[in-house]
């Protein structure tokens, strides 16, 4: 037998019959390198539409700077924000967490009301040519990831009503948040850099 | 002795486990990693025989040289759903999802996976797909083959091809989810005393292709969205007309689907490592090259996509990075079929159903790695392309490579799974019947090809008719024989003789458990003190008392 199964006296210590260990966070982890590379997959098509189109974007496809930029800088900072919520729950600081989590959700709303406001004041729509074809794709998938992160963020904040529900050695639920929080952020920074910048050379 | 160690605020009368699952369990969203297994595997043996009555189907058209069985529409139906429920719901789900699902815990010694929920949520998403796909024969079934080529696909049967699109990506999102789960478990779940030297492998096999599921089944899914929005949004990603190029979707679609061939594989050579030695009495021989090889496979195997785009106007240079590649593959798959043609050699062969399935996975795999060889080589490929030489090639390595090794798994751990043993008659009839019937169909494909019949097609010209007709008798004879399998599962799992822990004699963890393993997998957690393969190798210095436990 590869594993010789001991007597009951001498296997107390590895028995691990009651004990669930908690690998959540990895486990994020793990499936986010999945998530990256489905956004790899579309901008490996992006890039290659437009290594493969003569003009980018093409004639009359004006892309506006303004908005998108004040919301990458909003996105961007709100990172900073949900950070200070986790290292108050480390701190025991529930109320603290708490106040981070909804400035950090109030923070990605504004982006995708910014987002909407871009999208019905655009020059192009959906359909419009193969750019605006990849713009609507890929920022309107990044922003459902932003809702599903909005949600994720509520959802801790709910959860925190319960007292002692997090502490600062129970807050799983909390850092994962964080951690897909930033990974939307990354996102948004690669796809704002192939979207708006590289288009301007 | 366990219940001493919980907090006071437990109520003092625990609720009793139940020892054993009841039938109707199975039919439940059970987290149970062993209940989750055999979901998996049967409910994918109901589509290989749905994706199989497709394929008979198929075969009577083509016994005669014209159209006279099925409307030509009907047959590219058949053709699409046959070759997507094979890979997409009976290969890869069985595999990964039953095989791993049952054995990755045992094997080293866990109560169950990481994230049992998340393993049932995995489950559940494919009987939905499956639906999807039989319900969009009511819009006249996706046309476009499983590869959904565009232009074909974007202007073809559209209802049933963006059921076709959403079902895959339903699959896709199970088998990441399942990826997940394997590399979280067997990274930090194996006890205590196993050393990564010591983890069987087919469990390295899973990590390898949990890891090459994990990156390259998103690609596919971002690939599919955009054929989605070209289908019924009115992008133009695809459609050279407005902008877009048809290879962009070929690029997408082949970095998944070339791994895809080892996500089939790989599980399966796990199996073989598993069912070769403990039936020829014997260690493995190379157990490092064979777990290493798997994850070389896993990493060069990203890397050779382009080899199914030789005929895309691919450039020189890229057909020449892509033919080098590919060939590359073939090394560590060759120090595969070395080590286990080693381990047999001098082995106490015992020939029964599991054994016999091995074998003869080994010598048709062999066949179709060679014709795959033939087919990775850019000049040989532009001359075959889309001919029945494609078809007899990877019907040698799916069906010899695949299934094979599947039936081999299952005579293999059915006395686990069920407690009984099948009746070894039986099992060596179907293997009969089914290397026959598999021999039969697909060897004189590989002339049909080169002769030039091409594939996907309902009609062809009359000269290659005879062929055709002893293709078809062979199709028929792998039809009937599922039947004495599907008797033998039935008849043996309610009266089949009892097999007791480890009918076998296989060192691994999952035999130390008993049969069917009880409802947490152990009553007491397992002590490694020895490799998993190490037959009649003497232990040099340990007490005789471990020895004394294992003869009782
Ligand atoms: C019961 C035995 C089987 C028979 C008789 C059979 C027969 C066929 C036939 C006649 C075709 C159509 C070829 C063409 O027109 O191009 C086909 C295609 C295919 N088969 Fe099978 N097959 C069998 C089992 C399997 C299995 C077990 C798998 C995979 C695990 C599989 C995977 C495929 C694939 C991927 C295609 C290509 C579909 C396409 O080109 O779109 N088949 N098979
Ligand atoms: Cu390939």
């Amino acid at each position: 037998m590869q594993g010789t199964v001991e007597s009951q006296g001498t296997a107390i210590a590895v028995d691990h019959a009651h004990e669930h260990p908690d690998f959540r966070v990895l486990g994020l982890l793990v499936f986010l390198i999945s998530e990256s590379l489905m956004f790899g997959g579309l901008f490996a098509a992006y890039l290659l539409l437009r290594g493969m189109n003569e003009q980018w974007p093409p004639e009359g496809t004006e892309v506006e700077l303004l908005v998108p930029t004040i919301n990458t800088l909003i996105l961007i900072s709100s990172s900073f924000v949900i950070h200070y919520g986790d290292v108050a729950i480390k701190k025991d600081d529930v109320r603290g967490m708490r106040k981070w989590y909804w400035l950090t959700a109030a923070m990605g709303a504004v982006f995708l009301g910014g987002q909407v406001y871009e999208y019905l004041t655009l020059g192009y729509g959906l359909r419009t040519n193969v750019f605006a074809n990849c713009f609507y794709v890929m920022t309107g998938f990044h922003g459902l990831h932003v809702f599903i992160g909005i949600l994720l963020i509520l959802g801790v904040i709910w959860r925190s009503r319960r007292p002692g529900h997090y502490s600062a050695h129970r807050h799983t639920g909390v850092t994962m948040a964080e951690i897909y929080w930033h990974f939307v952020d990354v996102i948004w920074i690669i796809l704002f850099t192939l979207l708006y910048i590289l288009t301007r050379f | 002795m366990a219940q001493a160690q919980l907090p006071l605020d437990t109520p003092l009368s625990l609720p009793e486990h139940p020892k054993a699952w009841k039938w109707y369990d199975y039919f439940t969203f059970n987290v149970d990693h062993k209940v989750i297994g055999i979901q998996y595997l049967v409910t994918a043996f109901i589509f290989y025989l749905i994706g199989g009555l497709m394929a008979v189907a198929m075969r009577t058209e083509l016994a005669t040289a014209d159209s006279d069985f099925l409307d030509p529409n009907l047959y590219n139906a058949f053709l699409t759903n046959h070759g997507t429920i094979m890979i997409f719901l009976w290969v890869v789900p069985a595999a990964i999802g039953g095989f791993g699902n049952y054995l990755v815990p045992l094997m080293i010694g866990a109560r169950d996976m990481a994230f049992p929920r998340l393993n049932a949520l995995a489950f559940w998403l494919n009987p939905p797909a499956g639906a999807l796909l039989l319900a969009s024969f009511l819009f006249g079934g996706a046309q476009a083959g499983w590869t959904s080529y565009p232009p074909l696909s974007t202007i073809t049967a559209t209802t049933a091809q963006s059921m076709w699109i959403l079902a895959i990506v339903l699959v896709g999102t199970s088998s990441i989810l399942g990826s997940v789960n394997f590399i979280v478990t067997i990274w930090k779940m194996k006890v205590p005393s196993m050393r990564w030297n010591q983890l069987p492998l087919f469990c390295w096999a899973m990590l390898a292709t949990s890891l090459l599921a994990l990156v390259s089944t998103p690609v596919l899914a971002a690939g599919l969205i955009l054929l989605l929005f070209d289908i019924n949004f009115g992008t133009s990603f695809y459609k050279p007309d407005a902008g877009g190029n048809v290879v962009i979707y070929q690029h997408l679609f082949w970095f998944y689907s070339h791994p895809a061939v080892y996500l089939m594989i790989l599980p399966i050579f796990g199996i073989m490592s598993e069912v070769i030695p403990v039936h020829a009495r014997k260690p493995i021989f190379g157990y490092q090259a064979i777990a290493y090889s798997s994850l070389a496979i896993c990493c060069v195997g990203l890397f050779v996509w382009v080899h199914h785009m030789f005929t895309s106007g691919t450039p020189p240079w890229m057909r020449m990075f892509f033919t080098i590649s590919t060939l590359i593959v073939a090394v560590p798959t060759g120090v595969k079929i070395f080590s286990w043609v080693a381990t047999l050699w001098g082995g106490k062969i015992r020939l029964n159903s599991a054994m016999l399935f091995a074998i003869g996975l080994l010598s048709m795999f062999v066949l179709g790695g060679l014709s795959g060889v033939t087919l990775g080589t850019a000049p040989v490929d532009i001359h075959v392309h889309d001919t029945y030489y494609v078809v007899a090639h990877f019907h040698y390595v799916l069906f010899g490579g695949s299934v094979f090794g599947l039936y081999a798994g299952i005579y293999h751990w059915f006395p686990k799974m069920t407690g009984r043993l099948l009746d070894e008659r039986l099992g060596i009839l179907h293997f009969v019947l089914t290397f026959i019937g598999t021999n039969l169909t697909f060897l004189p494909m590989h002339e049909l090809g080169l002769k030039g019949m091409p594939r996907r097609v309902a009609m062809y010209d009359p000269q290659f008719e005879p062929v055709n007709l002893i293709c078809t008798i062979g199709a028929f004879v792998l039809a009937f024989s599922i039947i004495p399998f599907l008797i033998n599962i039935i008849w043996s799992w309610n009266r089949g003789k009892v097999a007791g822990d480890n009918p076998w004699g296989g060192l691994s963890l999952e035999w130390a458990t008993s049969s069917p393993p009880p409802i947490e997998n152990w009553e007491v957690l397992p002590v490694v003190t020895k490799g998993p393969y190490d037959y009649g190798i003497e232990r040099r210095q340990e007490s005789t008392d471990e020895d004394r436990d294992e003869e009782e």
